[in-house]
């Protein structure tokens, strides 16, 4: 095809497609002769250009529209239909463009008559029909129709209207500085001229003098604008073949490559001057390869531009009244990534217009504006970018979905009823899920949001819904901002190395001989336990026929990445994992495209060529191979789960020996890794400056050995307002166990062994270690206490672990071990703000105890709270009925705080 | 990926081969057809390929998927670790024929091409577009758009 005309086609389809857009927004507003202008001048450029190159068919239809839009220009009412006659035309004009574009430059055979009848019809008849009196309009139909124009020729109206118009007003100076120019330019430029200044001219000679100035000054402004922004785009934008832009990009990654082995050379020579020259031509790489990524990025509204008329055409069709907003069209985004969104967001656009929103009636009875709004957004946040589909529709109907789910097996009734309403809205993802009562052309056959969320899944995205009955429905779709370049974990599986995109993976855990983790085996599939979730196991290994199946089988140890993909958990188990590196994605080679396991390939910075594992393929053969065994599985945990009462969150650690240690969970404030290199001593002792604080720091086993670099979890405890880090070797996991201490230990910080998760475990005081954080300060009272609290336990696990739990949320804390010792303390005149104490204990029951501590005089209003190892209903009644003012979990922090807290301010108000 | 050899085209009335030895015998390829010539380093073995496919490697920021044309032509695999690769276009796709050594450029006229002997073996003779008679031995004319889609081809079915 000859260069030229690929040209055209290029710049007369964008044209259509703005002229599409901006035909929309004129039938809303036909007095803007801004828009009107644009629409003109983009229609004459194409038929000029038509003319140019030899193609009559298209010039001739080109040359219809032309004419019905002229006489809009010249004052002609615009309705409904004239405007989607012009878009019919487009329609064809795009047509014709197509098979031009097929054949290579042959215009298709075939007649427009029909259209452009139809055209001359609307711009006779409606030329007639307005009332206004037109002194020009009578003699300057015959000449546009007379003969199509030639190229660069300038309709004679046009002309002798800004020739008129220039003897009025004497600031239109532009039209002969634009003729001025080469010819190409005059074609364009003079009607965007002359149009701007025309717009006034027929209404001067009738209505005289007043009416002048006000129609002048918008008809200027637009004039204003759309030459400031013609010359903007023809400055500063050039045309770039995309494939010269792919070579581009390969040939940076290249030189990103050659710059990282400079790199590695030069760090094992000692020659400074080669060094700095070095460090320069690596920011100029760096710089270069961001600039080259830039090329890449378009703006969002590329993918936009057809919506508007979508969304007109629909409106018709539907007879309802629909306004689309769109914000930020201007946030850019990769290419292709732009490519795979247009049909998702266009197919959610029609949903919402269809669906979402309701018909004038509908719309009026609910107390809205009959016109219904879809609002388009688009922003970046954190390396993703985020398109909002907003309507204020109806709302998604939650009972409706709910029948549905339950009609299609999607969920059980008992599941439903535990669902919140969002929940239940995300069911409309699933296939086959259409609520529309009735099948519309547009929608409700039940193919779409399915569809929709497993395209957006694919470039690794995600999509989601939130939605008030009556008020509307937002759509959220969270994409990456490019798919050229993604971090990726790379793993090695049979001595080659494999990236994972980043995206996919959720965790890594270690299995190896010994550990907490190891994999399972139901029936033949393998299984890992992890947190009581079972989750089924592939080897990469093996799906990739690296690793035959008994050596799978005698695996002892290694990674496994746990993947998520779409609502699919699983692990893959590799043999070790490097690290984590930006990969440049580059497409496969089609001989390895049918493999399915591999979504293209990537030179690493060493220079060697390694395939990206494909998430979607892995979980394929994932779901094939443990399916079934995972239904037993999952019915055996439920089963196990279901024994445990009065369960204990307990946070499992490893430091110093290899038995496992544990604290309650809820006494952690946080978890936390901190830089080794980061810590400082003071008077000998290690400390960390740590959210503006310095915090010290204290080794959860004297054995314990420091690691040297890299990073260390440690536990935060927050006692009083002290903040101190407890350092572990490594956190293994958390179980959910009723905490029996079996052996009381006599070690200093050791509360004794529980057996947690099957296997012996020690219970860590976390009071000691504070204590040896903070010496004897602990202790001292503060100032500013919330309250004293009397804490009467027989159990000292219990003792211990509450203390430092109700210190540090700013109470001082009292603890006797039984009931005498407190009501000895009570009545030797102690003042404490609330008794705490335990009704399970051994001596006086929970009755005797409240009525003993209330018949002490001044005590009457004592308030009073029960505590229990497990904070079940019939406890908490029990409690009540002897007197005391509440019952709460010993363990459960957030619990326990509110209460005392409402304990407080009801004793307060009883006082 | 040191010695390359970019082969330039001379203009000339007969066709232009570049000769290679694969198991002894010896073959032309188009020299149209053929990019560079390079020694294929570091290729990156692909779990579950076609077994045609060698691997694949980076030759200078691109990936090169590597045929290796023994396999092709169903000979034995090379022992020795002395191989060169052909850098050839298919489909534009960047691919590397492993073949066992390199030879020169030969200019033969298409006149003295004859067609292959009817007993050749099938698989050959789907590769192999005509026989040229060079000093006392025979050149195979390398089909190489057959031998790429006899991969592919392999894969449809």
């Amino acid at each position: 095809m000859d260069e030229l005309l690929r040209e055209f086609l290029t710049e007369t389809n964008e044209s259509l497609d703005v002229a599409d857009a901006e035909l929309v927004k004129f039938e809303r507003e036909p007095n803007n002769a801004g828009i009107l202008n644009n629409i003109f001048r983009l229609v004459h450029t194409i038929k000029g250009t038509c003319g140019f190159i030899g193609l009559p068919r298209l010039a001739t239809l080109a040359h219809a529209a032309e004419t019905l839009m002229d006489k809009f220009r010249q004052g002609m009412p615009v309705t409904p239909q004239a405007v989607s006659l012009v878009l019919q035309t487009i329609d064809r004009i795009k047509e014709i463009l197509q098979k031009l574009e097929a054949s290579e430059g042959k215009e298709p055979e075939g007649s427009d008559s029909d259209l452009i009848s139809l055209l001359e019809a609307m711009a006779a008849g409606g030329g007639a029909a307005p009332a206004e009196p037109q002194v020009t309009a009578g003699t300057l139909v015959p000449q546009v129709l007379e003969r199509p124009l030639l190229p660069g020729e300038v309709p004679l109206d046009e002309l002798e209207r800004a020739f008129r118009e220039t003897e009025v007003e004497i600031e239109v100076a532009k039209p002969a500085k634009a003729k001025g120019r080469g010819k190409k330019a005059s074609v364009e430029e003079v009607p965007a001229e002359a149009k701007a200044v025309v717009e006034p001219a027929p209404s001067e000679p009738v209505k005289g003098a007043p009416a002048k100035s006000e129609p002048a000054k918008p008809a200027e402004e637009a004039a204003a604008a759309s030459s400031s922004s013609a010359n903007n785009l023809s400055n500063q934008s050039i045309r770039v073949n995309l494939g010269v832009l792919e070579h581009l990009m390969t040939m940076v990654s290249e030189l990103v490559l050659t710059r990282n082995q400079l790199m590695e050379i030069a760090r094992r020579q000692e020659d400074s001057d080669f060094k700095i020259s070095l460090q320069r031509l690596s920011t100029v790489t760096a710089e270069l390869q961001e600039g080259v990524m830039r090329t890449r990025m378009q703006p969002i509204g590329h993918a936009w531009q057809k919506l508007p008329r979508i969304v007109r055409d629909l409106a018709q069709d539907l007879g309802k009244h629909i306004e689309l907003e769109m914000i930020g069209a201007d946030t850019e985004l990769d290419r292709q990534v732009l490519d795979l969104i247009k049909d998702p967001l266009t197919h959610m656009v029609r949903n919402s217009a269809d669906h979402g929103l309701e018909g004038p009636d509908d719309r009026r009875a609910a107390g809205k504006s009959e016109k219904g709004n879809i609002r388009l957004s688009a922003f970046h946040e954190g390396g993703h970018i985020i398109i909002e589909i907003t309507d204020d529709g109806r709302g998604l109907n939650t009972d409706r979905i709910r029948e549905k789910a339950l009609e299609n097996h999607l969920a059980t009734e008992a599941e439903l009823a535990k669902m919140t309403d969002a929940q239940i809205h995300r069911f409309v993802f699933h296939a086959g899920f259409s609520t529309a009562e009735k099948v519309t052309n547009v929608s409700g056959r039940g193919v779409g949001m399915d569809v929709v969320r497993s395209n957006i899944e694919l470039i690794g995205g995600n999509v989601d819904v939130r939605s008030q009955q009556g008020k509307g429905s937002t759509f959220v779709i969270k994409i990456p901002l490019t798919l050229a370049i993604v971090p990726a974990l790379i793993v090695e599986v049979a001595q080659e190395r494999f990236a994972i995109p980043q995206l996919a993976v959720v965790e890594l855990v270690r299995i190896q001989p010994g550990s907490e983790h190891k994999v399972e085996r139901i029936k033949d599939a393998p299984v890992l336990r992890l947190r009581d979730k079972l989750l089924p196991i592939v080897h990469l290994g093996h799906l990739l026929g690296r690793v035959s199946e008994a050596e799978e089988k005698e695996l002892q140890s290694g990674f496994i990445a746990v993947m998520q993909v779409g609502n699919q958990t699983f692990g893959v188990i590799v043999d070790r994992v490097f690290h984590t590196e930006e990969i440049v994605v580059k497409p496969m080679s089609s001989m390895l495209r049918h493999i399915g396991m591999f979504s293209g390939s990537t030179i690493l910075g060493d220079g060697t060529v390694i395939m990206i594992i494909d998430p979607n393929g892995v979980a394929q053969n994932a779901a094939t191979t443990v399916d079934a065994a995972l239904s037993e599985a999952a019915a055996e945990i439920a089963g196990q789960l279901d024994g445990i009462d009065a369960a204990v969150s307990m946070l499992l650690f490893r430091a110093g020996s290899a038995e496992p240690k544990a604290v309650p969970l809820s006494l952690v404030t946080r978890l936390e890794e901190f830089e080794v290199d980061k810590v400082e001593y003071s008077n000998g002792r290690p400390i960390l400056h740590y959210r503006g604080a310095l915090i010290p720091l204290v080794y959860a086993d004297q054995m314990m050995e420091p690691k040297r670099e890299g990073t260390q979890p440690m536990l935060v405890f927050s006692d009083n307002g002290h903040t101190m880090g407890l350092v572990v070797g490594e956190i293994v996991d958390i179980v959910e166990e009723r905490l029996e201490i079996e052996l009381p230990s006599d070690m200093p910080g050791m509360l004794g062994s529980a057996v947690l998760g099957g296997k012996a475990t020690e219970v860590l005081d976390v009071a000691y270690f504070l204590a040896q954080a903070f010496g004897d300060r602990i202790t001292e009272p503060e100032g500013n206490s919330a309250g004293r609290v009397l804490f009467v336990d027989a159990n000292p696990f219990y003792r211990n672990m509450v203390q430092p739990m109700l210190r540090g949320a700013g109470y001082q804390v009292v603890a006797c071990e039984s009931s005498e010792d407190a009501l000895e303390m009570l009545a030797g005149g102690e003042r404490f703000d609330i008794v705490m104490a335990d009704v399970d204990q051994p001596g006086p029951d929970g009755r005797t105890f409240a009525e003993a501590v209330r018949a002490i005089p001044g005590l009457e209003h004592m308030a009073l709270m029960a505590v229990s190892g497990s904070a079940t209903p019939s406890a908490h009644e029990r409690s009540r009925m002897s007197g005391f003012d509440g019952c709460v979990g010993k363990l459960d922090r957030a619990g326990l705080i509110a209460a005392l807290r409402s304990v407080e301010t009801h004793y307060g108000e009883a006082a | 990926m040191s010695d390359i050899i970019e082969v330039g085209n001379v203009p000339s009335t007969k066709n232009q081969y570049v000769t290679v030895r694969i198991a002894g015998q010896l073959f032309g390829l188009p020299i149209d057809a053929v990019h560079e010539v390079f020694v294929p380093e570091h290729v990156t073995r692909v779990p579950l390929a076609p077994k045609e496919v060698q691997g694949v490697l980076n030759l200078r920021g691109r990936i090169v998927t590597t045929i290796d044309l023994r396999q092709l032509l169903g000979l034995p695999p090379q022992d020795s670790d002395r191989k060169m690769a052909v850098g050839i276009e298919y489909k534009s796709e960047s691919f590397g024929l492993i073949i066992d050594e390199v030879g020169e450029v030969l200019s033969l006229d298409e006149a003295t091409r004859e067609p292959c002997p009817p007993n050749l073996d099938p698989r050959w003779a789907e590769l192999v577009e005509g026989v040229h008679r060079v000093s006392g031995e025979l050149l195979l004319v390398l089909d190489v758009q057959a031998s790429l889609a006899g991969v592919t081809a392999a894969l449809a079915a």
